[in-house]
C-alpha cells in the first residue's frame, strides 16, 4: 500500500503473467491423466517424443491450453476497453450485443442442422464457429448502426447493446424449446462456453486475429487514455473523439467475436478480469494489458477445473463464473474495509 | 444520462408546479384506462372470443356456462397474474435503476432471476419437485437469497452499499448463479427440460394456486416500494447530499433492494424471467413524467401491467391454434419500441 503508483500497477502485472504462465505449463504437464514430466515435454517439444506422447501434447493439450489463453486474452481486453470508453462497469461483449448475437448464430445451426444432434459433415466443422462470427458481427452492426446519431454516445450505444442482447436471448431459448432434448443439450453446452472441440482449427484464427488487433489496440490506447478523462478533455488532447470511440468499439466487438466463434459465450471472463485488474492495482480505469493477462489467465484455469473436477466433463463457462464471481465480491468487500479503516 | 454534471441534481422540473401536477394526473387516468382496455381485451380474446358485453355478465352472474367457465378458471386468473406481474416488473425496474444509478440495470440484474432459476433447477436435480406449484417456492426462495447476499456484499462500508458495488456485485452473483445453473443442466436432462421451458417466460398454463402462493409476496414488495418513493428522490441527489440531508441512505437501500427482490423474485417465480418489461417502463415512463419518483412509481406500474396483458394477447392471437409465450412477443414487440423510444427521445438524467 505504500507502493508508488506506477510500481504496484506493474508488480500486479507481472505477478498475473506469473499465474498464468504457471498454469499453462500445468496445462501441457498434466492437463489430462496421461504422465508425462517435464523432460518428457520438452523432449517432445523439441521433436523427440513417442508417438503417445506427441499425440497427447501436440494434438490433446497443446491446442486447447492455446484456445482457452487466447480467447481469455481476447475477452479480457474486449471487456477493459468496453468498459473504460462506456464508463460502466456492466460494459462488455455481453451487454453490448456480440455474446448473444454470435449465440443465435450458432444454436441456429445446432437447432436446425440436424434433428437428433447429428449435425452433418462440413456443418460441423466449421458451421458453429462460423455461425458464431456472423451472428457476432451482423449484431454488432445493428447494434452500432442504431446507436449511431451524429456519434456514438455511450449510453445509448449500452442500451442498444442490452436491447439487442435481450431480444437474441429470447431467440435463443425460444430456438431451444422446439428441439430435441439431445439437440438441448449440445445448444446449452455451447452457451456456456466449452474447450471440447478446440483444435489447431480454432487456435489458427485466433491468434491470427489477436496477432492483428493486438497492434491495432497499441496504437489507439493513447486515444482511449484520453478519452477516459472524457469527451472534452481528450479533444482538448487532440483526440477525434467520435472515429478513436468508433475504431476502439469495432476493436472490441472483432476480439469478443474471435473469442465466442472460437469457444462459445464464455460467461463473466469480459466482465470479470478489467474490475479485478482495477481493483488489484488500485487505479480508476481498468489497465489494458492486465486486464487482458487477467482474463487469460482465469479462463486457462477454469477450463482445467472443468476438465478435471467431475466424472463429466463440463464446460470451462461454468468455472470462470464459480472462480471469478467470489473474487470479485472479496474484492469489493475488502475495499470497503480499507475504506473503513 | 445524456445530461451530465450539474443538470442531473436539479430538482426535477415542474415538482412544484400545479398545472404540471394536473397534467401528470390526467396523465395516470389515461393509463389506468389503457390498462382496463388491456385486461378486457386479455379476458375476451381467445381461442373463444367472448363479447365484453357477455364478460361483464358472467363475471358478476356465474352461469356455470361456457364463458363462465372460460373466464372464471382460464382467462381471468391468467389475466390478473399477467397485469400483477408486469406492474411488479415496472416498478421494480425503476427501484432497480435508481438504485443502481445505471440506465441499463433490469430486474434480473440483483442476481435475482438467475438465483431463482438457480433454485428451481436444484429443486428438481437434488428434489425431484417437478410441478410448477412445488418449484414456485424454491424459486421466491432462491430469489431472496442471492438479492441478500448481493447486499451483504455490496454494503459492509462505512456508508453502506452504494450504486457500484451494488451493480457489481449483482453481476457476479448473476454470473455465479448462471454458472451452477449449467452446470446442473448438464449434467441432468431432466433438469435441462424444466429449465428450457421455464426460460422464456409464459402466463399460459399457470395453475391457480401459483396466482395465490406468489400473491403475499408481490403485495408486500409493492407496499416497500411505495415506502422507498420519497427516499428515492432524495438519494437521487446523490448518497453524500442524503446523507447531509438526514437521509439514512442505507435504510433506504435495503428497503429498495429488499422491495426489487420480493417483486422481481415472485414474478420470475410465478411466469419465468420475461425480459424488456422491467427495462423498458422506466425509460419510457421518464420520458414521460420526469425523474421525481412519487409519478414515475405508478406510471411504471400501469405501463407495465399493460405492456405485458397486450403482449400475452398478441401471442395468443398471431400464432393460430398455437400460442407464442409473452417473454417472445416481448422481445419481437419490445425491442424494436425500445429502440424507437431510445432514439426519439432525450433521455432523462437518473
Amino acid at each position: 500500500m505504500s507502493l508508488q503508483w506506477r510500481t504496484r500497477p506493474l508488480l500486479v502485472a507481472l505477478g498475473v503473467l506469473a499465474v498464468l504462465l504457471a498454469a499453462f505449463v500445468r496445462a501441457l504437464l498434466s492437463f489430462d491423466d496421461y504422465p508425462m514430466s517435464v523432460a518428457d515435454v520438452l523432449r517432445t517439444l523439441t521433436g523427440g517424443g513417442d508417438g503417445g506422447e506427441t499425440f497427447v501434447l501436440f494434438t490433446l493439450r497443446m491446442p486447447r491450453a492455446l484456445t482457452a489463453a487466447l480467447v481469455g486474452a481476447a475477452l479480457g481486453l474486449a471487456g477493459a476497453i468496453m468498459q473504460s470508453l462506456t464508463r460502466n462497469p456492466l460494459a462488455s461483449p455481453d451487454t453490448l450485443g456480440v455474446m448473444w448475437g454470435a449465440s443465435v448464430g450458432a444454436i441456429a445451426v445446432i437447432v436446425f442442422g440436424g434433428s437428433t444432434g447429428q449435425v452433418s459433415g462440413l456443418v460441423s466443422q466449421v458451421g458453429v464457429p462460423v455461425g458464431a462470427l456472423v451472428g457476432g458481427l451482423v449484431t454488432s452492426a445493428v447494434v452500432f448502426g442504431l446507436a449511431w446519431s451524429s456519434g456514438l454516445e455511450p449510453t445509448r450505444l449500452l442500451l442498444m447493446g442490452v436491447a439487442a442482447s435481450l431480444f437474441c436471448a429470447n431467440l435463443v431459448y425460444w430456438a431451444m424449446s422446439w428441439t430435441e432434448v439431445q439437440d438441448a443439450t449440445r445448444a446449452q453446452t455451447w452457451l456456456t462456453g466449452s474447450m471440447h472441440a478446440a483444435d489447431w482449427d480454432r487456435v489458427g484464427p485466433a491468434a491470427l486475429a489477436l496477432a492483428v488487433l493486438l497492434p491495432l489496440c497499441l496504437a489507439a490506447a493513447h486515444a482511449l487514455g484520453a478519452l477516459v478523462l472524457g469527451d472534452d478533455t481528450a479533444r482538448g488532447l487532440g483526440v477525434r473523439v467520435e472515429r478513436a470511440r468508433l475504431l476502439l468499439l469495432l476493436i472490441a466487438t472483432l476480439l469478443a467475436c474471435v473469442a465466442v466463434s472460437a469457444a462459445g459465450p464464455i460467461t463473466f471472463v469480459a466482465l470479470a478480469a478489467p474490475q479485478i485488474a482495477l481493483r488489484l492495482c488500485k487505479l480508476a480505469y481498468p489497465p489494458l494489458a492486465t486486464s487482458m493477462l487477467l482474463g487469460s489467465a482465469l479462463t486457462l484455469i477454469a477450463d482445467q477445473i472443468a476438465a478435471g473436477l467431475f466424472p463429466v466433463a463440463l464446460p470451462v463457462g461454468v468455472f470462470t463464473a464459480v472462480l471469478g464471481a467470489p473474487y470479485l465480491m472479496y474484492l469489493i468487500v475488502r475495499r470497503h474495509r480499507e475504506q473503513h479503516l | 444520462m445524456t445530461e451530465a454534471g450539474p443538470s442531473s441534481l436539479r430538482r426535477p422540473e415542474g415538482l412544484a408546479s400545479e398545472a404540471g401536477a394536473r397534467r401528470r394526473a390526467v396523465g395516470l387516468l389515461v393509463l389506468l384506462a389503457l390498462l382496463l382496455v388491456a385486461v378486457s381485451t386479455s379476458i375476451s380474446v381467445g381461442a373463444r372470443a367472448i363479447p365484453p358485453l357477455e364478460v361483464w355478465r358472467v363475471l358478476f352472474s356465474p352461469d356455470g356456462g361456457e364463458a363462465s367457465a372460460i373466464v372464471g378458471e382460464l382467462r381471468g386468473p391468467r389475466t390478473l397474474l399477467g397485469a400483477l406481474v408486469g406492474l411488479a416488473l415496472g416498478v421494480a425496474g425503476v427501484l432497480m435503476q435508481s438504485h443502481t444509478r445505471n440506465p441499463i440495470a433490469d430486474p434480473s440484474l440483483l442476481g435475482v432471476s438467475h438465483g431463482a432459476a438457480c433454485a428451481v433447477v436444484v429443486s428438481v436435480f437434488a428434489l425431484g419437485v417437478t410441478s410448477l406449484s412445488g418449484y414456485v417456492w424454491f424459486a421466491i426462495a432462491g430469489a431472496l437469497l442471492s438479492s441478500l447476499v448481493v447486499f451483504a456484499v455490496a454494503s459492509g462500508g462505512a456508508r453502506g452499499p452504494t450504486p457500484l458495488t451494488l451493480i457489481l456485485a449483482g453481476a457476479a452473483m448473476t454470473a455465479l448463479m448462471g454458472g451452477i445453473t449449467s452446470a446442473i443442466v448438464l449434467l441432468d436432462q431432466r433438469s435441462l427440460e424444466v429449465f428450457r421451458f421455464w426460460r422464456i417466460g409464459s402466463l399460459a398454463g399457470r395453475p391457480d394456486d401459483v396466482l395465490w402462493q406468489v400473491l403475499p409476496f408481490l403485495v408486500a414488495g409493492l407496499v416497500l416500494a411505495v415506502a422507498n418513493t420519497p427516499g428515492m428522490n432524495i438519494l437521487a441527489l446523490g448518497d453524500d447530499v442524503a446523507t447531509a440531508l438526514g437521509q439514512r441512505v442505507r435504510l433506504v437501500r435495503a428497503t429498495g433492494v429488499l422491495a426489487i427482490a420480493l417483486l422481481t423474485g415472485a414474478s420470475v417465480a410465478a411466469v419465468g424471467p420475461i425480459g424488456f418489461v422491467g427495462l423498458m417502463t422506466p425509460h419510457l415512463a421518464r420520458s414521460v413524467v420526469g425523474p421525481d419518483h412519487r409519478w414515475l412509481v405508478p406510471y411504471a406500474a400501469l405501463l407495465g401491467a399493460a405492456i405485458v396483458l397486450f403482449a400475452d394477447v398478441v401471442g395468443r392471437v398471431v400464432a393460430g391454434t398455437g400460442e407464442v409465450e409473452v417473454g417472445v412477443v416481448l422481445a419481437m414487440v419490445g425491442a424494436p419500441v425500445f429502440v424507437v423510444l431510445i432514439r426519439s427521445r432525450r433521455l432523462v438524467a437518473l
